[in-house]
């Protein structure tokens, strides 16, 4: 008997593939290992995505539609939050965009059928600390490039009563560190929480459906209808975590833009 | 939790594969493709403007073409009125000169005749006179055996008919 022990965690290990693991740039290990080769994937169906649509006819088929959509979408939220001057950022908050959407995607495919296993590279902190530190580097580099020292005056919020700044300063330096972590961290723990409850409940459809009839309806039925509720569930989550990791994006590239 | 578990192992290929991948993104996708599509979108919105505006212009025009029109058609309108009055006036002015020279003919014509009947009845007068003072020169030679001469006779009858 095939005893039923899924470890929920074990998607996220990292392996090497291709016999890379002595790859090394400097010291440091670059082996390709199954995250890079997911990486990739989601780079190449991106890339292909994209190309299919950038034909600039002016009526537009169905797949030209779709990703002038995706663009529109994005280039709304620019201008919606940062106005006119956010159309500079659209490549950057775009790619973020389309890598996080495609990633998050790619990991949900139900590639285990055909003996494949999806990788979620975005439910890493490693990735997603590294995106959440490439945009507040940028908010930094942006907001002290266009206002210098008065950059610091996004920390004094309009209207502060003078003996309130000591008070007020530091918490609002702190409110704006803590963005990278909260960005990085929410985008990894929303992927990981998601892959780790599916594999959860599987293991309960597996383990019940061997343990008997008994608790094949108790726990194996209620399990998987669950599961049908939660992969459409995760399948709104990875658009949503896409478009909240765009979307704060571009709050922060306002703050900097703009102060406030 | 692999993540923790392989972080020291894993980290530098992680954060070094993202960015070459992410970078491949940006750089190819971003800064490569996305432009052609948003010049793409923003030509069909600028397009799709003009043809509107194209389009409201033209409206405009035909409604000043309308106007125009109907000004024209009112401005011929109110001529042909003024040509069809002109001309009745013109009809009752001939009709009334055709009236009038009818009129003085048949005045004429009417003259005439009431001269030629007071003619006609003076000469007829005339002849009574004679033939009544014939028969009178008749009677009284036959009653009387008178024998009166014309003169006197004619003098007799004109002074009776004078009085008659």
């Amino acid at each position: 008997m095939a005893e039923g022990k899924v470890d929920p965690v074990h998607q996220f290990t990292i392996e090497t593939l291709f016999g890379t693991d002595h790859w090394s740039i400097g010291g440091y290990n670059i082996a390709f290992t199954n995250s890079s080769l997911w990486m990739a994937i989601t780079t190449v169906v991106l890339l292909v995505f994209v190309a299919g649509g950038a034909k600039r006819e002016l009526v537009p088929g169905r797949w030209q539609m779709a990703v002038e959509g995706l663009t529109g979408f994005v280039d709304n939220l620019l201008q919606a939050n940062i106005g006119k001057a956010g159309r500079k950022y659209l490549p950057y908050v775009f790619s973020l965009f389309g890598f996080i959407l495609f990633a998050n995607m790619l990991g949900l495919l139900p590639l285990a059928l055909v003996g494949v296993h999806p990788f979620t590279a975005t439910s890493h902190f490693t990735v997603t600390g590294v995106l959440a530190i490439m945009s507040f580097a940028i908010v930094l580099g942006v907001g002290f490039a266009k206002h210098g020292f008065h950059f610091f005056s996004l920390f004094v919020p309009h209207g502060t009563p003078v003996p309130m700044i000591p008070i007020i300063f530091p918490i609002e330096l702190i409110s704006f560190m803590v963005r990278p972590f909260s960005l990085g961290l929410r985008l990894f723990v929303a992927m990981m929480a998601g892959h780790v409850l599916l594999e959860v409940l599987s293991g309960f459809v597996i383990s019940g459906t061997n343990a008997g009839v008994g608790t094949f309806f108790l726990a194996a039925v209620p399990s998987f209808v669950l599961m049908i509720g939660i992969c459409a569930l995760e399948l709104l989550v990875a658009g949503i975590q896409a478009y909240v990791f765009a979307l704060l994006t571009c709050v922060y590239l306002n703050d900097a833009e703009n102060l406030h | 939790m692999p993540q923790i578990e392989q972080l020291a192992t894993t980290y530098s290929s992680q954060v070094f594969w993202l960015l070459v991948f992410f970078g491949i993104v940006f750089f190819v996708i971003g800064r490569g493709m996305l432009p052609k599509v948003v010049s793409t979108m923003d030509g069909r919105d600028k397009q799709i403007a003009d043809d509107l505006a194209a389009a409201e212009a033209a409206r405009a025009a035909a409604d000043a073409e309308e106007e125009a029109w109907r000004v024209q058609a009112n401005k011929q309108r109110a001529e042909a009125q003024a040509v069809i009055a002109a001309a009745k006036a013109d009809a009752a002015k001939a009709t009334d000169a055709k009236l009038a020279t009818a009129s003085a003919r048949i005045d004429e014509t009417v003259t005439a005749a009431e001269a030629r009947i007071a003619a006609a009845r003076a000469a007829a007068l005339g002849e009574v006179e004679g033939v009544a003072a014939e028969a009178a020169q008749d009677i009284a030679s036959r009653l009387a055996g008178l024998s009166i001469p014309a003169a006197e006779a004619q003098a007799a009858v004109k002074g009776v008919l004078a009085n008659g």
